[in-house]
């Protein structure tokens, strides 16, 4: 259908962004084709290690999801997404096709091992999510493909995740967030996954922060480290949620606080999380 | 003379009673509520998937009526805020947010007020905490919310006691 459509045809999931884009004339798709009626596309199930998410799963549906609760960063993130009433219609898989560099899905999911099914009429794909994302609102999709399923492996025993949005009220995007992802042995990092959102054309993976925890303990140094390359690792724009120089700060901030939240829970500690309204 | 745009037949249940309507597909659905059914108690205010003022519930889930199509609406149950009193009687969220002075200049109300709803039709203890992520995604300009949260408490209490 949508290589009869052509190029200018989009999909329709949630609609919380799209619907918007269209009203301000940003978006003006020749045809749109719902796919909300199609059944079978909103599920979330634990399998082979693995949570699976329908791509038209809602963001309140995984907020509420015992599986998803097992990856509390993933529950972070769709309890804190825009306001309920976005929660009940934003969908997972619309997220990650749109793109967006403020968007919440990807960033957090960029700290976990993630792929992203893709469907067509010629067959499916399956792509890892660093590699699903090319560019600010631009995917891998082909114009006549869709997302179907989002691929998220549950991380090891002893690992601990903390996601947080810097937001001035709830139905904004973030001014920018952190979601940081850690498995520790004891008293030392083993593995570190650090991704920043809303400073950059997409979620950027901080490297040199991950590298500045991982086989360390973490101390007031090693944290001072890891925001330190965080800091560098972002590249924001300066616009009317704040200075180029704000949003560093800011977003360093955000990587210590989830630090030390990833730390406790990877500990097997209960740590409640909300995004942070200014 | 411009396309004649196809209309789309629907059914939908509004407050409890079936209609069959022909939309045009690009009609929102706020504006099948306020301009084909002449409910206009629900509100349009940023028109951007901002303020809330349109909020309805869409099988009982808030959703913002501005950001989704009528023609999506199809075999769905909605509930807008002229669906709240029943034979004549205010709801009792209804009564509280006018006991509580829960409200000023009125245009947020209505979708507050389903807000609410939505939460205390799954929790009737609910903290303060529990209050403001429920109608985090509605601006009221007027009062300052403190006595939005007094008649969510009072609504919540009334219909314990109920």
């Amino acid at each position: 259908m949508l290589h009869q459509l052509g190029n200018e045809a989009r999909l329709l999931a949630g609609g919380q962004s799209l619907i918007p884009l269209m009203k301000l004339r940003f978006a003006n798709p020749s045809h749109l084709v719902d796919l909300n009626f199609i059944s079978g596309t909103s599920y979330i199930r634990e399998d082979n290690g693995a949570l699976r998410f329908g791509a038209l799963t809602r963001h309140a549906e995984i907020e509420a999801s015992a599986p998803a609760a097992r990856i509390p960063i993933v529950h972070d993130c769709a309890a804190g997404i825009a306001d309920v009433q976005v929660r009940n219609r934003g969908t997972i898989g619309g997220s990650l096709a749109e793109a967006d560099p403020s968007g919440d899905w990807a960033v957090v999911l960029m700290t976990l091992s993630t792929e992203v099914r893709c469907l067509s009429n010629t067959g499916e794909r399956t792509v890892p999510l660093p590699d699903f994302i090319q560019d600010a609102y631009t995917t891998v999709l082909a114009q006549d493909e869709l997302v179907s399923e989002v691929v998220v492996k549950l991380p090891p025993k002893g690992s601990g995740g903390a996601y947080l949005a810097f937001k001035r009220a709830a139905p904004v995007y973030p001014t920018a967030s952190a979601a940081v992802q850690l498995t520790m042995e004891g008293d030392v990092c083993k593995d570190a996954a650090i991704a920043l959102g809303c400073v950059g054309l997409t979620a950027i993976k901080a490297k040199d922060a991950e590298a500045a925890l991982c086989r360390q303990s973490i101390t007031e140094k090693t944290l001072a480290s890891a925001q330190e390359a965080a800091r560098a690792a972002a590249d924001p724009q300066s616009d009317m949620r704040g200075s180029a120089d704000y949003k560093r700060n800011l977003v360093a901030a955000l990587v210590k606080r989830a630090i030390e939240i990833a730390v406790r829970r990877a500990r097997g500690e209960r740590v409640e999380v909300s995004h942070i309204y200014a | 003379m411009p396309e004649a745009i196809a209309q789309v037949a629907i059914r939908v249940t509004v407050n409890g009673k079936p209609h069959s309507l022909q939309v045009e597909p690009r009609v929102l659905l706020v504006e099948m509520l306020r301009e084909q059914l002449d409910l206009t108690g629900t509100h349009v205010g940023c028109d951007t998937t901002y303020c809330g003022a349109c909020t309805v519930l869409l099988n009982g889930a808030a959703v913002k009526s501005c950001t989704m199509f009528a023609v999506q609406a199809d075999g769905a149950e909605i509930l807008t805020v002229e669906g709240l009193e029943k034979d004549g009687q205010l709801h009792p969220i209804q009564r509280a947010f006018g006991d509580a002075y829960g409200l000023q200049c009125g245009y947020c109300t209505p979708g507050i007020m389903l807000s609410t709803l939505q939460l205390l039709s799954k929790n009737l203890q609910p903290s303060e905490t529990d209050m403001r992520k429920a109608i985090a995604g509605n601006t009221c300009r007027c009062t300052g919310y403190q006595n939005i949260f007094k008649a969510m408490q009072m609504a919540a209490q009334s219909i314990k006691g109920a």
